[in-house]
């Protein structure tokens, strides 16, 4: 009986429901969508392998590291593979193509990322040519690159105008694995920089640390820091998740400012629900009192309006989350590699079901309470 | 004849509740726009003090970014005898050969987060190219002592920052001897100290960046042709104010387009809510819409009425929206700027274009909601209306 009720209830103000139902989908889409953002920031750090350390220098991220070094942490205790890399920061025909690059020493990178998949033709291809690059799949679809291709990229930390030879793409084995970097051999970057700038050459951006076993991270990581302590170049070792949520907290007020918005967006809802329940509770008073009349008790009448509230609450959260995936994949393509990882995990799916019942409760309460306390007189004589 | 304001107003007041939680819904769809609006604006009005019309950067070409670039000393010396610079006190030339590196510190009430901060060697004419710089508490540092001077934002915010602290990078303790406001401008974020100690510290043979001061800011044109033409030379040169605005152009941008997108999304929740409490309001009125009607109001002093009604309620959210973000004016926002990789503090701004572009927002969203349902009471016929009640 209530859920017929319930449904006639919803349906007899067609419009205001409709316009209702509406603003809940767009709420809780902007919810989805917002949280999605959130989620993309920490992808990094969520895609970081336990057993990998990054040695940076400790004064910061911008100054290098001895090539000599890669020698040194060979020999810690626990090291299993050290691999080179440079942030190289180039530009692809305009700055609004970002997309990460790196030099690397090749066989060892990639033996330290076995999520990075690709053809062992390709890769081969990709080890004998030293112009030659690997990029992502997601950075090959998006500006349409196909093996054999030349991508020239303007130098910024290096100057010059350099081009690499696309000989392999590779695939995440992941879901969040990165697939737009592009990366290079270190090798050739340190060639031309013998020519062009030779006190810059020799030097590496950042070490990539595997390690025997997660549980000897903290041992290895201090052993290698210790290792240079006092030298002209000291550094500063930590675990890869921790070097990517570096990054994430120093851009932390942004994903705060997300954060917030997205519950205030919530909050409005809120009102427009509330303000349709308060409505709808103000027109039916002379009602809610005839059901007392004959016999309904308040838990009853109270039940009929939660009901109602959490039936609309549940048909907005529904189109609402059905629109939030393609319209997802959508943004995920307009933004091209801007966010590396873009999806609509199942956590947000909840929590945005779990916002609209919490909205619709919470819209039923003022005008459940009045409704549940008022006098069957005062009920009946009242008009909308 | 029109139908009088009190009219409307007192509508609004009988169902407070319902006015409260549509207004209350513009109320925080203004707010977050007000937000964004003082945001960016608090971005551009950093930057934009930030840089002088009279003064010119010179940074390697294609570098970007003070940090990426290299002049080494021979070319800063073509750079330092251009006729475009202006001569000071003594017959000294204004032009600063900086160095500019980034170090990692600790914020005082996080443990373990590290952030970029931007550290700038200068030479002696550096803070007289600099004139919104003055020192506020301590003294500046000494040429050829490791001793530096901190912004007012560092000197908040970064652990070891503070006067009388000391900072370790570079392999040396580093005392803080003074600390500088800048007017608000990006300067506030940085440490800066002697150049020649600096580059010694960090093993660096080369200058970052040259800023110097024009004798005549029009002539700036032919400067940069003469160094960018230069074979000697592989440098760009920027005038300064326009060198710090592109800096930021990558985060101001991002505020502004994730702001807007953001707004239009909630204004449409809001105007929703308003076309329901505007349908509601007209519905459980017909009977006095007819009266009214009867009475001679015509069709258009009706439709004004409740397009009025609509405008007060989104008026009313608007104010109190904007009321609520002028408070956001005591924050500082801190992070870290894209394109520099540094971090940056700028505060949120309200400036009277934003007030008035918020009560524009306001209103439109008001009208918007109420459009529909006042053309619906307007269209009313007098004798269905009359038997409705």
């Amino acid at each position: 009986m209530y859920l017929k009720l319930i449904a006639r209830n919803a349906l007899r103000h067609r419009l205001r429901t409709l316009l209702t139902v509406l603003g809940l989908t767009v709420a809780i889409l902007a919810f989805g969508l917002l949280r999605t953002v959130v989620e993309a920031w920490y992808a990094g750090s969520e895609a970081a392998s336990d057993t990998r350390l990054v040695t940076r220098n400790a004064i910061s991220l911008t100054f290098p590291l001895p090539l000599s070094y890669q020698a040194r942490i060979r020999q810690v205790t626990g090291v299993t593979r050290v691999a080179a890399a440079n942030w190289f920061g180039g530009v692809y025909v305009s700055e609004k193509n970002f997309f990460p690059q790196f030099a690397i020493d090749a066989a060892n990178y990639l033996a330290l990322y076995p999520e990075y998949v690709m053809p062992e033709d390709q890769l081969r291809a990709f080890l004998r040519d030293r112009k030659g690059c690997v990029i992502g799949r997601k950075l090959a679809q998006v500006y349409g690159f196909r093996i054999g291709d030349a991508i020239p990229l303007r130098g910024t930390i290096f100057p010059g105008n350099w081009e690499f030879v696309v000989r392999a793409i590779y695939d995440g084995a992941e879901r969040n694995t990165d697939t737009s970097i592009l990366f290079f051999h270190w090798d050739y970057l340190n060639e031309t920089l013998k020519k062009t700038v030779p006190r810059r050459a020799d030097q590496v951006g950042v070490y990539v640390v595997g390690v025997a076993g997660a549980g000897r991270v903290a041992e290895v990581a201090a052993a290698i820091d210790g290792g240079f302590k006092n030298s002209l170049a000291e550094t500063l070792t930590e675990t890869e998740k921790a070097f990517q949520l570096g990054f994430v907290s120093m851009t932390e007020a942004i994903v705060v400012a997300i954060r917030l918005v997205s519950f205030v967006v919530i909050l409005i809802i809120l009102a427009v629900m509330a303000n349709t329940m308060a409505m709808t509770a103000r027109e039916r008073i002379a009602e809610y009192a005839t059901l007392k009349a004959i016999g309904f008790g308040p838990r009853h009448v109270v039940l009929l309006i939660v009901g109602e509230s959490l039936a609309i609450a549940a048909v907005g959260a529904a189109a609402g989350v059905a629109l939030t995936f393609p319209i997802a994949a959508e943004f995920s393509r307009a933004m091209g590699t801007l966010f590396k990882v873009f999806f609509v995990s199942h956590q947000t799916v909840q929590m945005q079901f779990a916002a609209a019942g919490l909205v619709g409760v919470l819209a039923a309460i003022a005008p459940g309470v009045r409704a549940a306390r008022v006098r069957i007189a005062d009920g009946l004589r009242s008009v909308g | 004849m029109r139908l009088p304001l009190s009219y409307v107003v007192r509508n609004l007041w009988t169902r407070k509740l319902t006015t409260l939680l549509t207004a209350g819904g513009m109320a925080l769809v203004v707010f977050v726009f007000a937000a964004v609006l003082m945001l960016e604006a608090g971005l551009r009005q950093t930057l934009v003090d930030t840089g002088s019309f009279d003064n010119a950067v010179v940074i390697r070409r294609s570098a970007q970014t003070e940090v990426q670039s290299g002049i080494d000393r021979a070319q800063a010396g073509v750079i330092e005898s251009q006729p475009e610079v202006t001569l000071g006190a003594g017959g000294a030339r204004m032009l600063s050969k900086e160095v500019v590196v980034l170090v990692n510190l600790y914020k005082r009430d996080a443990e373990n987060k590290p952030a970029n901060v931007l550290v700038r060697g200068v030479e002696p004419q550096g803070l007289a190219l600099r004139p919104q710089l003055h020192i506020v508490a301590g003294r500046l540092f000494r040429p050829g002592a490791s001793e530096i001077v901190v912004g007012r934002s560092v000197a908040e915010r970064f652990r070891g920052a503070g006067l009388g602290e000391r900072l370790y990078f570079g392999l040396r303790d580093w005392s803080v001897v003074g600390v500088f406001d800048a007017g608000h401008s990006g300067f506030d974020s940085e440490i800066w100290g002697d150049a020649d100690q600096l580059m010694q510290a960090f093993r660096r043979p080369v200058y970052s960046s040259v800023v110097l001061k024009l004798a005549d800011p029009a002539r700036f044109g032919e400067l940069k042709a003469r160094l960018e033409s230069d074979p000697r030379l592989t440098v760009e040169a920027k005038r300064e104010i326009e060198f710090y605005s592109e800096q930021s152009a990558l985060l101001a941008n991002f505020i502004r387009y994730l702001g807007l997108s953001l707004s239009v999304i909630f204004s449409v929740g809001a105007v929703l809510g308003a076309m329901i409490t505007m349908y509601a309001s007209v519905a459980t009125r017909t009977a006095e819409i007819g009266t009214l009607r009867a009475l001679g109001f015509r069709r258009g002093s009706i439709l004004a009425a409740f397009l009025l009604e609509a405008a007060a309620l989104g008026i009313t959210g608007g104010a109190a929206g904007l009321f609520a973000a002028s408070f956001m004016q005591l924050l500082t926002i801190s992070t870290m700027n894209w394109q520099s990789f540094s971090e940056l503090a700028f505060s949120f701004t309200l400036t009277g274009a934003i007030v008035a572009k918020s009560l524009a927002f306001a209103l439109a969203m008001g009208f918007l909601g109420g459009f529909l349902p006042a053309a619906r009471a307007a269209r009313i016929d007098i004798v269905d209306a009359l038997r409705a009640a």
